[in-house]
């Protein structure tokens, strides 16, 4: 019997060329199109991902985790640029199959060939499975596991458990990069067939005196008994140990140290494993938490084999994906936009616009969205500690759809209501009421959720402030 | 002068049953209770902690199911049968989710055994097959509430309560007899998160002041004011009337715009 052309590349191609005319149809009529091509080409053929990360000669990292997992891979998508070689990267923080899938089909060509050495992808929780199994990727990064979502993700062991059936998939040519500072980490990535590279912080310096409210985990994964922590840096990441069973974190591999914090803007810190180091590595992304993603692109860049130095001078370069922490200078004044999207996030936010508590540096407008990529309940604002808010005496803004929950939540942590500044319609509206009321102040900062974020980002793009993140 | 009224607040696990944000109803009834010049006192109720005869108002939120096998252990015996002859006797509570299941006769798991719960109320819990996922409006004593439910646990109310409101929207305790919750004496349980008494203040005040009788104290409240509470209140309800966009069954091509970016202006 003669060969035909197989079915499948029939498929392959029809799938990569509708996907692209459906992104040309949205860039034309002026919609930033992430996810729909992907949508389409997963519909006609669902094997489509897999057919083209596995030309990929480099192979694929994919980065997991409820925070950090857009800043970490972009990173590492830096650093591995800077070692010489061209990267496909998910960079719009389209992170569920079919936003993959856009990016994986928007570059390849319509035979299936990828136009890239090496890819980087970053994965949504509930997606990691699914991103597992079509890219099959050489490094796993994952970064924790904190309460996000719940509506969309069901319960924290849940994900965890699905995480672990997906993990225990992988074969011995999967290595995994996991934060073992977390507990439900360390524990479903401690038997399994992928070899596993630690790692995690030991900052003494910057150690919390008490659980947060919105901590999750504090009790063992393996006796369920509840954990101490000899060190907690953040929710419930740390040096902890079980009261009960001994099941305690695991020795770093690669460990973050010597970390200085410079408020809204930069952190130096040094990253070292068994036989690597890059020493006091200054980054421009604030606070503790993105310690923990500077830690894991170091730990990534050396297991892919780049050196030290080569890590060092990409991190030095790099700059905050849209909307996490970054800067814009708009009509002679200085805006920080911060995603916040969970309790611990937003708390980790807080503590850094705060100065570490005290009060308020800059007016500050809080947006929240309840659209499915913000998370549809918005419970979870009464677990950020927002009564790190109720000293101080400047203005704070609320907007979005559910902007009215989060005047009210701040009323009830003790915010005087006199510094509230509830705005009703649309967010556009709220931006420019907001600006106007606090004109003559040279700062401001700007808390919003993912889809306000898009709405925010849009709208100062309009006015000329920044550029639309999917020109990038 | 009147003596100095306090308001002793059992939390119930406050470490182990508080996934859904439900921290905030403790915020609600503490600081609902400070404005009016009653002293809150929030007693935390953990593992082997015993139930203290003075309790007003207990509030018991929701957890994963290794916490509720735990606090499902904790509650047999005589740590339990407390706490029903506390709501027996009158004291108020508010038990959401997870809390509301144990404080039913039994929780029926898909493949596990039967989790038993304290038999305050009249209510039994089966594990049911699709989640509920929502906003909520609902009709009751208190005028409209609204909240959030979350839960896959089908609920079926037995003769020996009433239930605490009738769904006007979304799914409720079990999806097919229209009913939200239940209410016994001073006693509430819900699947509503939001969490429920910051966006619904007459609830919240009605605990307090039934917590305020139960102990015999003056349960006259002077009237706040709630319009940030009420602004909450009209956009989550607002939210319920719109259409889901991610509910299944639905055309390609309507999942393709739903999931378009928003456009530019």
């Amino acid at each position: 019997m003669t060969a035909r052309p197989g079915i499948g590349a029939v498929r392959q191609s029809a799938s990569i060329s509708a996907a692209k005319a459906t992104l040309e149809v949205l860039r034309r009529s002026g919609r930033g199109g992430t996810a729909a091509p992907g949508l389409v080409a997963l519909q006609i053929d669902p094997e489509v991902v897999s057919r083209i990360a596995r030309r990929l000669p480099d192979g694929a990292v994919v980065v997991a985790g409820t925070n950090g997992k857009t800043t970490t891979s972009r990173m590492i998508a830096d650093i591995v640029e800077a070692s010489g070689r061209s990267v496909i990267h998910n960079r719009s923080g389209s992170n569920l199959a079919r936003g993959v899938a856009a990016t994986f089909v928007e570059h390849a060509s319509l035979s299936g060939n990828p136009n890239g050495q090496m890819a980087v992808i970053e994965s949504d929780e509930a997606a990691l499975p699914e991103i597992l199994r079509l890219v099959r990727p050489r490094l796993v990064v994952l970064n924790n596991l904190f309460r996000d979502q719940l509506d969309r993700y069901g319960e924290l062991d849940t994900v965890g458990t699905k995480w672990k059936a997906a993990l225990a998939k992988l074969t011995p040519s999967t290595r995994l990069i996991v934060d073992v500072d977390d507990p439900t980490l360390a524990n479903i990535t401690s038997d399994l067939a992928a070899p596993r590279t630690t790692f995690g912080l030991s900052v003494p310096e910057h150690k919390l005196d008490e659980l947060p409210h919105a901590a999750d985990a504090a009790f063992c994964r393996k006796c369920g008994a509840d954990l101490t922590y000899r060190e907690l840096y953040l929710g419930h990441l740390g040096d902890w140990v079980c009261t009960s069973c001994g099941f305690a974190r695991p020795a770093l591999d690669v460990m973050g140290c010597d970390v200085h914090l410079d408020a809204m803007s930069s952190l130096t810190m040094s990253v070292r494993s068994m036989d690597k180091e890059t020493r006091d590595v200054t980054v421009q992304v604030p606070g503790i938490y993105n310690a923990y993603n500077v830690t894991a692109a170091v730990a990534a860049g050396f297991a892919l084999g780049i050196e030290p130095a080569v890590v060092q001078a990409a991190l030095e370069q790099f700059r905050s994906p849209f909307g996490r922490a970054e800067k814009v200078i708009f009509d002679g004044r200085e805006i920080s936009i911060a995603l916040v999207k969970n309790p611990v996030g937003f708390n980790e936010v807080l503590r850094t616009i705060t100065g570490g508590g005290s009060e308020l540096a800059a007016p500050t407008m809080i947006v929240i969205n309840d659209e499915f990529a913000d998370g549809r309940d918005v419970s979870w604002l009464w677990d950020v500690d927002f009564e790190m808010l109720a000293a101080g005496s400047l203005p704070i803004a609320t907007a979005g759809i559910r902007g009215a929950d989060m005047a009210n939540r701040l009323k009830y942590a003790g915010v005087d209501e006199s510094r509230l500044i509830p705005l009703e319609g649309s967010i556009e509206q709220a931006l420019q009421t907001f600006l106007d009321r606090t004109r003559g102040e040279p700062r401001v900062s700007i808390l919003p959720t993912y889809t306000a974020m898009l709405a925010i980002r849009a709208a100062l793009g309009d006015a000329g402030a920044v550029d639309r993140f999917w020109e990038e | 002068m009147s003596r100095q009224r306090t308001l002793r607040i059992g939390w119930l696990y406050p470490t182990k049953m508080n996934i859904y944000g439900d921290r905030g109803n403790v915020i609600v009834l503490s600081q609902r209770a400070a404005w009016r010049g009653i002293e809150p006192q929030v007693v935390e109720l953990d593992i082997g902690d015993p139930i203290p005869d003075d309790i007003d108002v207990f509030f018991f939120g929701g957890g994963q199911d290794q916490e509720q096998i735990a606090v499902s252990n904790d509650l047999a015996g005589p740590k339990g049968d407390r706490l029903r002859s506390a709501i027996e006797d009158g004291a108020a509570a508010l038990a959401v989710c997870g809390g509301y299941q144990l404080f039913g006769h039994v929780y029926r798991p898909h493949d596990a055994p039967p989790l038993p719960g304290i038999g305050a109320f009249d209510i039994e819990t089966d594990a049911g097959s699709e989640r509920f996922i929502g906003n909520v409006v609902a009709e009751s004593q208190w005028g409209e509430l609204v909240g959030f439910e979350n839960h896959s646990g089908l609920t079926w109310l037995g003769s020996g309560v009433e239930p605490m409101a009738r769904i006007v929207h979304g799914r409720g305790n079990n999806g097919q007899d229209g009913t939200e919750g239940a209410k016994y004496r001073n006693a509430l349980g819900c699947y509503l998160h939001g969490s429920i008494l910051p966006k619904n203040p007459a609830l919240a005040d009605w605990l307090i002041a039934r917590g305020l009788e139960y102990r015999g104290q003056d349960s006259e409240l002077e009237s706040l004011p709630d319009t940030l509470e009420e602004r909450a209140h009209r956009s989550a309800v607002a939210r319920a009337r719109i259409e889901r966009r991610d509910e299944p069954g639905r055309s390609l091509l309507a999942r393709i715009a739903a999931y378009a970016p928003i456009p530019r202006s």
